[in-house]
């Protein structure tokens, strides 16, 4: 008898573990999920402020501005429906530049601007971040 | 010639897995001929053998560069260096998968030439559970993904490998991972095998321990390795990303970690018998799910080879008949599976039930946040999720366990009493409780998780090194040894995680040659950016000399390195290690007014993060060696042992 109450109660602990990580990454993923916007998605509502997020499209022809600091750069993010400004303090990718995809990591601001933490560009001729495939194709912008 | 050799031997070899099933299936059906089952041992070595062999042609075709195979054209180039021309045989999805499956067989035949401990019906079993998991993948790798599949007309020359990956210590990372995967799928099909003849009890977990261990030791090398590479590859000065794919190899190590500890319990003690299969089915089912996530092109990284949606349906039903399968046979067996030995709620056992309870709550976390995006992309919802969920989450309650970790050795197996524990346990608890105090006066602005994360790893050093107290140390078993030394590695590295998340050093500014800058402790000088050219690649490179107060000057030499084939661009960090810390050194571009851009980190105690990754994987070994000495040398002393 003592032994099968020890299993039962295993097997209420063991439950208890799996109910109690999914509270706990439900409680988790609703504040914490970073979620993708193309230009054309953010246009008109309320920006996701304060909220880790990432911005994907093309960067448009001609916006890529250095500061006299060396490190800083500001670009437009285009999807063909929007434009959203952005700024970025680093080292940009070797595949970053003018009409090209680009994925940026970071938040927005509330003048509608974009603080880009990390970039992401495309890898190489074949490579596309498969979300900013899916954007691209629903929004039009890409021709393939 | 060769490929048709290598193809034939594969098919062959998926003829031997299903002999090997089937021979199994009669045997312990048929108890009456015994001829049946004794089959089953000389059929999976001859199983291995073959695909041995058939693996063995593959890495041959790329050594002599065989243009005329689809792989090797794909992942190979003749003037590449020679390491990674048979590193790039298992450097892509179908060689990969061939090397899992030759693993697999060549631990098939591993358990059919050595294995004298558990009942023979159960051995019989458990092979006929490996011959049977191998037959998914023989037909995943005959139907979808042959890797001898020829090209007419041959190319000149082959596309490369992807330069990311063209590095000796990304050479033995797949392996090392794979070993460990395999390793799983061994105890997976041992507890397949008990559960089939009735048999789970403290000589079937015994059977499994070795593989446990091996396989956790294999885990924790490829994930220590590939955190590492990330590292100094990637030019970012992060060392875990909660990128998916590190993830997908975390999830098993969670799983393992948790079966390795509740093997011990079920044998030495008897107890813990359904709840030690379960794991075993757990941790299997993240091996697969951990292949699944890498291999079927489902996420974007360096790891997803395969591009075709075929493949990944493929192994998506590999992994639903597989896990799906365990689970069901878990269920349906699990009432004939005993109760083991009863503990009380103040014991190792205990604690090592809360260790269970810790890891399954993180791998849950781990599991969910990693496959949320996916589901959600299902959805049409574009969703990332980084750090800012994993860190918390998975943190706070790592900090947890890893009190526990400290705790558990220092209590008596089956019944002890509170106060004792605790008596035993002030000495490491007061350094803890101080040491929160001294962090947070000596540095008020830390975070919490670095300021936790620190004084629970000096409380956990202290912990983990109490066992030997008072012992004799020549005469403390091995693998006390080994437990005493992964507790202290994972001590080791959480303090290096902690004090590098608090305290790094970033430095980000544009240059002029002969210009210095400052980083942390150090000053640093751009002397000088020049080209210059490699085996397969061309780079710019910038020297650097870098000063702590009036020492001697250090040189670093990061690069920006172009490939040719593929052409791709990579940065090559330089790194110096110090006795405290890595100063990291990323060359950036060029402005249009000459300067350099430079990124630069003091990183203090980063090693200890890898130190501690090698000294858990060395506790392991140390535990895994001291347990086959032991039973080797036939002595039945299991019940004193730890």
């Amino acid at each position: 008898m003592k032994a099968k109450k020890q299993r039962l109660i295993l097997a209420l602990l063991g439950l208890g573990a799996v109910v109690g990580a999914g509270l706990l990454a439900a409680s988790g993923l609703k504040t914490e999920a970073s979620f993708f916007f193309a230009p054309g998605d953010v246009a008109g509502i309320d920006l996701p402020l304060g909220k880790a997020v990432r911005l994907g499209g093309m960067v448009a022809d001609k916006s890529i501005r250095h500061d006299a600091d060396g490190v800083t750069i500001h670009f437009v993010v285009e999807d063909g429906k929007a434009k959203v400004p952005v700024v970025f303090k680093g080292i940009a990718p070797d595949l970053f530049k003018e009409n090209s995809g680009v994925v940026a990591e970071g938040e927005f601001r509330a003048d509608g601007s974009f603080v880009a933490s990390n970039l992401l560009a495309k890898h190489d001729e074949r490579y596309m971040p498969p979300e900013l495939d899916g954007k691209m194709h629903k929004t039009g912008s890409l021709k393939s | 010639m060769i490929a048709e050799l290598g193809l034939g031997l594969l098919w062959l070899a998926a003829g031997l897995a299903i002999i090997q099933s089937g021979l199994g299936m009669l045997g312990l059906w048929q108890t009456n001929r015994p001829e049946l089952g004794n089959a089953v041992r000389p059929v999976a070595v001859a199983q291995a053998l073959l695909i041995g062999i058939s693996f063995a042609c593959l890495i041959y075709l790329f050594i002599v560069s065989d243009m005329s195979v689809k792989l090797v054209v794909a992942n190979s180039h003749s003037d590449k260096p020679m390491l990674y021309k048979v590193s790039g045989a298992w450097g892509n999805h179908e060689g990969s998968m061939l090397l899992w499956v030759a693993v697999l067989a060549i631990a098939g035949a591993g358990i059919a030439l050595a294995e004298r401990r558990v009942r023979r019906d159960t051995l019989i079993a458990t092979l006929m559970a490996q011959g049977l998991l191998a037959l998914g993948f023989y037909a995943f790798l005959l139907f979808s993904s042959n890797p001898f599949e020829r090209l007419n007309p041959a190319p000149q020359d082959g596309q490369g490998l992807n330069p990311l990956l063209q590095d000796p210590g990304l050479a033995f990372h797949p392996p090392t991972l794979y070993f460990g995967y395999v390793g799983m799928s061994v105890a997976f099909s041992y507890a397949v095998g008990a559960l089939i003849t009735r048999d789970v009890g403290p000589a079937f977990a015994r059977a499994m321990r070795p593989w446990v261990l091996g396989a956790w030791v294999m885990l924790t090398l490829g994930i220590t390795a590939g955190s590492y590479w990330a590292y100094y590859e990637l030019g970012w000065g992060g060392w875990w990303f909660w990128d998916p794919v590190e993830n997908a190899s975390l999830m098993p190590w969670l799983a393992a970690t948790a079966l390795l500890h509740s093997v011990t319990v079920l044998a030495t003690r008897d107890a813990l018998r359904a709840w030690t299969v379960m794991l075993a089915v757990v941790a299997f089912s993240m091996s697969i799910v951990g292949t699944f996530l890498v291999r079927s092109g489902i996420l974007t990284s360096v790891h997803a080879f395969a591009v075709d949606p075929q493949r990944g349906s493929f192994i998506l039903a590999l992994m639903l008949i597989y896990i799906g399968g365990a689970l069901a046979l878990f269920a349906l067996r699990v009432g004939t599976v005993r109760e083991g030995a009863v503990f009380e709620p103040v014991s190792r056992e205990a604690a090592l039930v809360l260790n269970n309870l810790f890891l399954t709550v993180i791998l849950g976390v781990v599991l969910i946040g990693t496959l949320y995006p996916i589901v959600a992309q299902g959805f049409g919802q574009q969703v990332s999720i980084g750090p800012p969920y994993f860190n918390p989450a998975a943190g706070s309650v790592a900090l947890m366990l890893i009190v526990v970790m400290a705790a558990g050795p220092l209590m008596r197996w089956r019944s002890d009493s509170a106060p004792k524990v605790l008596r035993r346990l002030a000495i490491p608890l007061a350094i803890g409780i101080v040491s929160l105090l001294v962090v947070r006066l000596l540095a008020p602005d830390m975070g919490v998780l670095p300021w936790l994360g620190l004084s629970t790893a000096l409380l956990a050093g202290t912990g983990s090194i109490a066992p030997l107290w008072k012992r004799n140390l020549l005469r403390t078993p091995l693998f006390t040894w080994g437990m005493v030394v992964a507790h202290l590695g994972v001590a080791v590295a959480l303090a290096g995680m902690a004090v590098d998340s608090a305290f790094f050093k970033e430095r980000l500014v544009a240059v002029s040659e002969g210009q210095t800058t400052e980083v942390g402790p150090f000053s640093v000088k751009l002397v000088s950016v020049e080209p210059i050219i490699g085996p397969n690649w061309t780079a710019i490179e910038a020297t650097m000399e870098a000063r702590r107060g009036d020492g001697q000057p250090t040189t670093l030499h990061p690069q920006a390195r172009n490939y040719s084939t593929p052409p791709t661009d990579t940065s090559e960090a330089a790194i110096t290690t110090h006795i405290d810390g890595q100063l990291y050194a990323v060359l950036g571009k060029q402005g249009q007014d000459g300067r350099w851009q430079l990124r630069l980190w003091w990183k203090p105690l980063v090693t200890f993060i890898w130190l501690g990754g090698f000294m858990i994987a060395l506790g392991g070994l140390l535990a895994l060696v001291g347990r086959v000495w032991r039973e080797r040398r036939g002595m039945k002393s299991e019940e004193i042992a730890a």
